[in-house]
């Protein structure tokens, strides 16, 4: 009885959460840090010395509208 | 599943940065290289020595500009690809297509214009680079409670979907999201650091720019993730089926 079918509408199947997080942590984590080199490095905190990487993105960062110097 | 869509997310955000660029060569350029010679002749006419150029102004515009734009694509597509998997089917029971584009509607807003409207995007020229540290924390900031208030407001829409349905708890969502909003607004201080003789115009033009080129990257992911996404969850189910349909007859 527990098979039947109440609602037969095309109801798209959700993935798991468990099968989502594991990818979303470590992708994710990767992911921002890029995502932190082109917006925020050598501005207000470096990783690395210098300022090469701002200024190599520097058109970059200004027109996507992070703060830049 | 999850692996396969990020792929893609990836490949699609690197579509968007590609179009991004191109956008932001034609639009966005003149407006910076303008700010940039308003900058010059100010420090000019003060005495200032010139800054010396460690990236000449030829690759900041175009291989920086495309490095830049092109990570930030690939690394937003493939993050907007891990939040997908999230919304569809549970958030929404739309097809994958309309799911990645409401999801590409509510990050932008989210994530771009709302925060724009309270710490609007610069041009080279305007910017105190003592406040940097400031103005920087305060940015993330405002994304942050902003991505907080649009999480808030999703959790009180699906609360109260089975009591109000699906559009009037919508509505409700974005009452929530439109509160948090003008707390923030309200809440967090203000920056103003344009000088004083900037031109309006050239301001105007460059922050329109600005928001075009995010506009640009996320109607990409939404349209062409969507897809993409769908094209391939529906590969996904058939091979399934056949599977199961393979092995049920072994």
């Amino acid at each position: 009885m527990s098979d039947i079918v109440l609602k037969p509408t095309a109801q798209p199947v959700a993935i798991p959460v468990g099968e989502i997080l594991p990818w979303a942590v470590f992708a994710g984590l990767i992911l921002l840090l890029a995502l932190y080199f082109v917006g925020a490095e050598e501005g207000a905190t470096s990783l690395i010395s210098g300022s090469s990487v701002h200024e190599f993105v520097h058109d970059g960062r200004h027109l996507l509208g992070f703060p830049c110097h | 599943m999850v692996g396969n869509l990020l792929l893609r997310g990836m490949i699609v955000g690197v579509v968007a940065g590609l179009l991004a660029f191109g956008f932001a060569r034609v639009f966005g350029e003149p407006a910076v290289e303008h700010a940039i010679a308003l900058e010059e002749a100010a420090s000019q006419a003060k005495g200032e020595a010139p800054e010396p150029e460690l990236v000449s102004r030829e690759v900041q515009a175009g291989l920086g500009l495309f490095t830049g734009l092109v990570t930030f694509g690939a690394a937003l597509g493939g993050l907007f690809s891990l939040a997908f998997p999230f919304a569809h089917g549970r958030l929404t029971s739309l097809s994958p297509r309309a799911t990645a584009g409401l999801l590409a509607l509510a990050g932008f807003v989210t994530l771009v214009l709302v925060p724009a409207l309270k710490y609007p995007p610069n041009p080279p020229a305007v910017g105190d680079p003592e406040t940097i540290g400031l103005r920087t924390q305060l940015y993330f900031a405002m994304l942050v409670f902003s991505l907080a208030g649009a999480v808030l407001a999703v959790a009180v829409g699906k609360r109260f979907r089975p009591a109000l349905g699906v559009w009037n708890a919508a509505l409700l969502g974005v009452v929530v999201y439109a509160a948090a909003v003008i707390l923030l607004q309200l809440a967090l201080p203000s920056i103003n650091e344009v000088p004083e003789q900037f031109p309006a115009t050239l301001l105007w033009q460059f922050r329109t720019a600005s928001l075009g080129v995010q506009a640009t990257v996320w109607t990409t992911l939404g349209l062409l993730f969507g897809y993409v996404a769908e094209r391939y969850m529906a590969a996904a189910r058939t091979g399934d089926a056949r599977l199961a349909y393979s092995q049920g007859s072994r």
